[in-house]
């Protein structure tokens, strides 16, 4: 589904992907997970080309998006949602009008059709009663499910999240995770999850991979990745301040 | 020291190489994707409407400023019946275009980078991009046609009320006539000096949207960026339209 072969990009002096490769199966929930500051969410901007690699390739359904034009990246975007690390939300709109944004600007649903689809997707993650409020008066966590309820609502076949429970207590973390799997379920779309959420996000995810020195080391199932015997993986896992990965 | 200068130029020739790109861009999408009305008019709504009161403020001061400085020269010469033509001609040749211009700057091009500039360091921007929506859309093309219809007409109000201002200083306060402060002007006013009022401030409503935009478009990381943004976007604006004007003036003359 997404292909990304010997990828590299630098910033300035600062190499974050070094050929970098790696395949997102379609259908399935893909976690990226690594030590801050890896280039996690850079590897992710470039699976939607909002980061263009120096070299490398990045296909989706087989087609290259490196270089497009802007129409023509837009037509391989029709098929993403996006969950940013900070949401992202449009905060002079309501959170009604964010979920809508997306229907009314791509779609000819009629008023109807779309109040109907935003009902169903504010309801889905919980927030049926918060429509008329503007993103600065929700809490982290709500901010993070109307940010999701946004990603779903046009029912895109890839959504990618980016850290979408950090900063945000057990309990709700728990909550988002869950909802991450019950939509999955529902729809059936390609995730892809950029997180450092050990151990729950094996719980989450069906295949992970992790980054590590603009590199994948390792991708497997969350099994064989909890029992790698990579210093690293191990270190990462069991969170020690020894090892390979040292505090930049 | 050599590579330093070389890379500053290098950053100086790109940032120009992009700015100038935004404009032309921008220029495109206005014919080729306006933006709804609604989003227009919600702009013009913010750049003009809401500029009202400082524009009619700082007319009416500026229209009495020159009532008080052209009545002082022109008893000199024995010729205050000329006031009118002298208020009316500076204000509309000049200092209506230029001070609206400048007065918008100050209170919507700065507002304009900040808003931009905000949603670009929260990733709302890069947030439309991947709903497969081109920003300039909703954010860029709104402003430019919204900046290019509100300053001719906040430059004319800017006329109309510095006139007044005038009269209300030479006619009330110093005792000019009346007659002769509007009849020397409706002799002296050609529908030239009109023109290149409406020509000067369509164009630096332009350079308004442009520079506001674009600065908020590529704004820095954080709050220091967007403030470090805000700030060139009006010292620059400033600058371009006083050279700008210099050059139109010398055209239009």
């Amino acid at each position: 589904m997404i292909t990304l072969r010997n990828v590299h990009k630098s910033f300035g002096s600062q190499k974050v992907l070094d050929g970098l490769d790696l395949h997102i199966p379609a259908g399935k929930i893909t976690a990226i997970i690594g030590p801050s500051g890896e280039g996690k969410s850079v590897l992710l901007k470039h699976l939607i080309g909002l980061l263009q690699p120096d070299s490398g390739s990045v296909e989706v359904d087989g087609e290259s998006i490196i270089n497009l034009r802007r129409s023509e990246l837009n037509r391989i975007r029709e098929k993403f949602g996006m969950l940013f690390q900070n949401v992202a939300l449009f905060d002079s709109m309501t959170v009604y009008e964010n979920v809508a944004f997306p229907l009314e600007e791509k779609t000819s649903l009629s008023k109807d059709a779309i109040r109907g689809k935003v009902t169903a997707a504010l309801e889905d993650v919980g927030l049926k009663n918060t429509g008329h409020k503007y993103p600065d008066e929700l809490s982290g966590g709500m901010k993070k499910r109307v940010g999701l309820a946004r990603a779903v609502v046009p029912n895109p076949k890839i959504i990618l999240f980016d850290e979408p429970t950090t900063g945000l207590d057990p309990i709700i973390k728990r909550a988002i995770h869950q909802l991450i799997k019950d939509t999955h379920a529902k729809f059936g779309f390609t995730a892809v999850i950029v997180s450092h959420e050990i151990p729950e996000i094996f719980d989450v995810a069906q295949h992970v991979a992790v980054l590590f020195r603009g590199k994948i080391l390792e991708y497997g199932t969350p099994e064989e990745i909890q029992e790698s015997a990579h210093p690293a993986i191990r270190q990462f896992i069991s969170g020690s301040l020894d090892g390979p990965i040292q505090m930049a | 020291m050599v590579q330093a200068l070389g890379h500053i130029t290098v950053e100086v020739m790109r940032d120009l190489g992009r700015c100038g790109w935004f404009l032309l861009y921008s220029t495109y999408m206005i014919f080729r994707r306006p933006g709804s009305l609604v989003h227009v008019l919600k702009q013009i709504r913010f750049i003009g409407t809401k500029s009202l009161f400082v524009i009619v403020l700082t007319a009416a001061f500026t229209g009495m400023v020159l009532g008080l400085q052209g009545y002082y020269t022109l008893t000199k010469f024995g010729s205050e019946g000329m006031l009118g033509t002298a208020v009316a001609l500076s204000l509309i040749r000049e200092l209506g275009p230029v001070l609206a211009a400048l007065m918008v700057t100050g209170r919507a091009g700065s507002a304009i980078t900040a808003e931009i500039g905000i949603m670009r360091i929260t990733e709302q921007i890069d947030a439309l991009e991947t709903m497969a929506l081109d920003p300039f859309k909703y954010l860029v093309t709104p402003k430019f046609i919204a900046a290019m219809i509100s300053l001719p007409l906040l430059c004319a109000i800017f006329d109309v009320i510095g006139i007044y201002g005038g009269w209300l200083v030479g006619v009330k306060l110093l005792g000019v006539n009346p007659g002769a402060y509007f009849y020397e002007m409706e002799k002296s006013v050609v529908w030239r000096d009109v023109y290149s009022g409406f020509v000067k401030s369509f164009s630096f409503g332009v350079i308004i949207a442009w520079i506001g935009c674009y600065k908020g478009y590529y704004a820095g990381h954080g709050a220091e960026g967007v403030s470090k943004a805000t700030t060139e976007s009006v010292v620059l604006t400033s600058v371009i339209i006083l050279v700008w004007d210099y050059f139109l003036t010398s055209v239009l003359l």
